[in-house]
């Protein structure tokens, strides 16, 4: 079944005073999600990700276009009550505990009165919150929002999860726990859907991903397929100052701080940098990937348009 | 009553209680017995007037202003903050939220002015030693200022879902004002001619009616309300609060949220 | 994918009915409680507290009440009520709001002391505009005007003119009228001289018409002594009384036939008596009515 179908959703915005400078956040947009896949929505800031969230919840309305989410209307009631959203740096009504905010957003979700408590104490416990229920949030830092709001996104159990930056705010520990609590919901047969501009996490995470930018999607598709044609980076670290001229003829890129060498090769190469290294006898400190080969894929894809800036580790 | 609009009404119940508006009590507690005993001891005839005087028009004032400040903030602080995403991605229409906060809010006053009720009957009760079969009026008058609360909530809500808190209390403190002198204003409105007439008439009848509904002064004298104006009144409150909440819903359906 | 049209038209059919059942409801409400804003808001005491309450805005809150009077004096024109009750206290409330607002103590002289019954409450009312605004002519004549015309003092009504014309910018007649006190306060000549000056000095409409109304009267009271002495001349002359004013114009005692202010002809009634033909329509008329005849309350046309 197709979990989300997007139909040339499109938004353009009218700005200035008089409304008459257009601006185009989102041209149309062809997509679809299989249900069951975990399906990464990749950009850079700016490039569209939240509006079209936003277009899929029915926040905001497009210009142009539709979308069916598990075959039904963008603001079916049927369809809500089936899926979970959490947004971009979310907030919620301080004057709540943990525990009075799930329970009130499980009334509007039609979570059964019986099952509401339980509900609410499984799913803080699953994001490791068990403990604050009774807290108000504005006691909350950063960290434990982020929970919260992965909290009430699956606390109905809904079929399709819509996470808009779910790893932002959250310290390595705290990623760690998001990825394997997607990995999770997959394995329980729902589908995710996240945006992110951290290419790492959608390349350990995501079944298939696309890449929007400026407004326009570049390419989909799943991970594998993309990065084959991509030859990934390594970075070489050696002991002294000497540079070996073989390097030169490898492509390296070499910098001399203090009295280690750092160079940046292809693959490819490696072989035939280390032989190098080995006939200098020069000591080899470290010998690490220097970018994922989706992060190349997405650096090569977007260079045009400068879109490095965009991009982290 | 649907479900989401109950959970609604109560989950804006609870912030303005949390928000601590009730502690506007305590004033109001403060205000009344102040009066009270002051005017008890100065004892100049006409105490009961101006307890009825004083504590109703309070309890207007301290309502209308309390009506304004949360209902302005109703849907715009949702908005700004963001924490309308999380509740518009579930199933909740647009309008179910509107109406929810409204009754939220109108429920808030109505307990707010249920206390106060009892503060001006224990004011009254301490100037007078006992109490007259004229002072049931006094709960009409109480009832209508219900109903004014009624109004205000729902223009409130109305600019809220449009404009900056800012301008909404500006718009929603002049409504109610000009509201006051609407009979006035269609007085006005009568000896003028051509255009003018038109335009005011029409701003004449679309301001909401509050000097109807302001009998604190024929209370404070005994003077009984009739029934008819009761009903007349009641009526003319909700089908106003309901036209300004259709408004808002229409307003707020086509909103793109940022 | 767009805002549920099924909302927008509920809402908006919903919104036009509650519009139209406000306006109507409106209505009704209007008419179960006119004239109840008025007494409602003179409960508010005395108007000193109502300054005070006004919290700076007395001028404001002084043209409402302004207003409010207006209305009032109106709404009982047309009803034609016998009693003004309320247009004392609006026009204390409107002036102890704005001493300085003219045209109340111009209303309060001429109606208060004539058609309200009120003359003294006029009198206190003028008084107090000429302690706030003494160089302001107008209020001497009126104040002169009530004691001429109502109370019949003509000594004070010299004494107001007079006061009145050291007034810098005084009108010259109010010199006039203080000497014609003195002499001939009674007379229909002084009264049409006053009359005049009202009607000419005042911009308000309904006390124009108040003017042009006793003007009218003040004709006929003139005219029906004149046409009844035609008429006994006409008898000295031919011995019987004439049949109708043709036989006096044959006698050459006058020429065309005589009309009224209103504009009908007079009537010649057999016994010799002259009547004016609709008295209804000339109010404050003091003669040429039938034998008890009652005149209704007096209800004149504001005039521009």
């Amino acid at each position: 079944m197709i979990a989300i179908d997007i139909l040339g959703l499109e938004k353009t915005y009218s700005v200035g005073f008089w409304r008459k400078k257009p601006k185009c956040a989102l041209r149309p947009l062809h997509l679809r999600v299989e249900e069951g896949e975990i399906f990464g929505f990749l950009g850079p800031n700016g490039a569209g990700k939240t509006t079209t969230l936003k277009m899929l919840m029915g926040l905001v309305y497009p210009t142009a276009g539709s979308a069916l989410i598990l075959g039904m209307e963008i603001n079916d009631p049927r369809m809500k009550a089936q899926i979970g959203f959490l947004p971009e740096q979310p907030y919620f009504y301080d004057y709540l505990t943990a525990g009075e905010l799930l329970d009130y957003y499980g009334q509007l979700s039609g979570v059964a009165p019986k099952e509401r408590s339980r509900k609410v104490r499984e799913v803080l416990e699953r994001v490791g919150l068990a403990d604050v229920i009774r807290v108000q949030l504005r006691k909350f830092s950063k960290g434990m929002l982020q929970r919260v709001g992965i909290a009430q996104a699956i606390l109905h159990d809904p079929r399709i999860v819509f996470l808009d930056e779910p790893m932002s705010g959250l310290d390595p520990m705290g990623r760690r726990e998001v990825r394997d609590l997607m990995e999770q919901l997959k394995h329980e047969g729902k589908t995710v859907f996240f945006s992110t501009h951290i290419l790492s996490d959608a390349e350990a995470l995501c079944d298939r991903v696309a890449i929007i930018h400026l407004g326009e999607l570049q390419s989909v598709g799943a991970v594998v397929d993309l990065t084959s044609s991509i030859e990934g980076k390594i970075e070489l670290v050696w002991h002294g100052s000497k540079v070996p001229a073989a390097m030169n003829g490898l492509g390296a890129d070499c910098h001399v701080t203090g009295d280690t060498v750092r160079a940046v090769l292809l693959e490819g190469n490696q072989e035939a940098a280390l032989e190098a290294l080995r006939r200098e006898q020069l000591r080899i400190v470290s010998l690490i990937p220097a970018r994922t080969s989706l992060e190349e894929y997405f650096v090569r894809k977007l260079q045009p348009s400068k879109a490095a800036a965009g991009v982290t580790k | 009553m649907n479900g989401r609009v109950v959970h609604i009404a109560s989950n804006t119940f609870r912030e303005a209680v949390r928000d601590r508006v009730l502690y506007n009590l305590i004033a109001f507690a403060l205000l009344m017995s102040g009066a009270a005993i002051l005017v008890g001891q100065i004892s100049i005839g006409i105490e009961r007037l101006v307890v009825i005087h004083l504590g109703l028009t309070a309890v207007s004032l301290f309502g209308v202003v309390i009506a304004i400040f949360i209902g302005i903030g109703l849907v715009s602080k949702e908005i700004d903050k963001r924490t309308l995403y999380t509740v518009l991605s579930r199933p909740v229409q647009r309008w179910e939220f509107i109406v929810g906060k409204f009754f939220g809010l109108a429920g808030t006053l109505v307990v707010n002015t249920f206390f106060m009720a009892l503060g001006v009957f224990a004011a009254l009760l301490y100037v007078s030693q006992h109490f007259h079969a004229a002072d049931g009026w006094v709960l009409v008058a109480l009832y209508f200022i219900i109903l004014q609360f009624l109004i205000i909530t729902a223009v409130a809500l109305l600019f809220s879902s449009f404009s900056s808190p800012l301008l909404s209390a500006v718009f929603a403190f002049a409504l109610f004002v000009i509201g006051t002198f609407a009979e006035d204003l269609r007085g006005f409105a009568g000896m003028t001619h051509g255009l003018t007439r038109w335009l005011a008439t029409g701003a004449a009848y679309l301001v909401p009616n509050f000097s109807a509904l302001n009998v604190i002064s024929s209370v404070a004298h005994e003077q009984p309300v009739p029934g008819h104006l009761i009903l007349s009144n009641t009526a003319y409150a909700l089908v106003y609060a309901s036209m300004a909440l259709c408004g808002a819903v229409l307003i707020f359906e086509h909103r793109n949220l940022k | 994918m767009k805002p549920s049209s099924r909302i927008t038209i509920t809402a908006s059919i919903l919104l036009v009915s509650c519009l139209a059942g406000s306006v109507l409801l409106l209505r009704s409400i209007d008419r179960q409680r006119t004239g109840a804003t008025l007494e409602e808001v003179l409960y508010i005491s005395s108007p000193k507290l109502l300054k005070h309450l006004s919290l700076g805005y007395d001028g404001l809150l002084a043209d409402i009440y302004w207003t409010r009077a207006v209305q009032y004096f109106g709404d009982h024109l047309d009803k034609g009520a016998e009693h003004y009750d309320l247009l004392g206290p609006l026009l204390e409330i409107t002036t102890t709001l704005d001493p300085h607002l003219l045209v109340a103590y111009e209303y309060g002289t001429n109606f208060l002391a004539a058609n309200g019954g009120q003359p003294r409450r006029a009198i206190e009312l003028s008084e107090f505009g000429i302690r706030n605004n003494p160089n302001e002519w107008h209020l001497y004549y009126g104040l002169g005007f009530v004691y001429c015309m109502n109370l019949k003092d003509y000594a004070k009504a010299s004494e107001s003119f007079l006061r009145g014309s050291k007034v810098p910018d005084a009108h010259p007649f109010l010199k006039v009228l203080a000497a014609q006190m003195a002499e001939r306060g009674g007379d229909i000549q002084t009264a049409r001289l006053l009359w005049t000056t009202t009607f000419q000095t005042t911009k308000d409409r309904d006390i124009r018409g108040n003017a042009v109304a006793h003007l009218r009267a003040l004709q006929v009271d003139e005219d029906v002594p004149i046409l009844e002495r035609l008429v006994a001349q006409y008898r000295d002359k031919t011995g019987h009384l004439p049949q109708s004013f043709s036989d006096l114009e044959a006698a050459n005692l006058m020429r065309g036939t005589p009309v009224d202010p209103a504009g009908h002809t007079y009537k010649l009634l057999p016994d010799g008596r002259v009547e004016v033909r609709v008295p209804d329509e000339l109010p404050f008329i003091q003669k040429g009515t039938p034998p008890g005849y009652v005149a209704p309350i007096p209800k004149f046309k504001p005039i521009d």
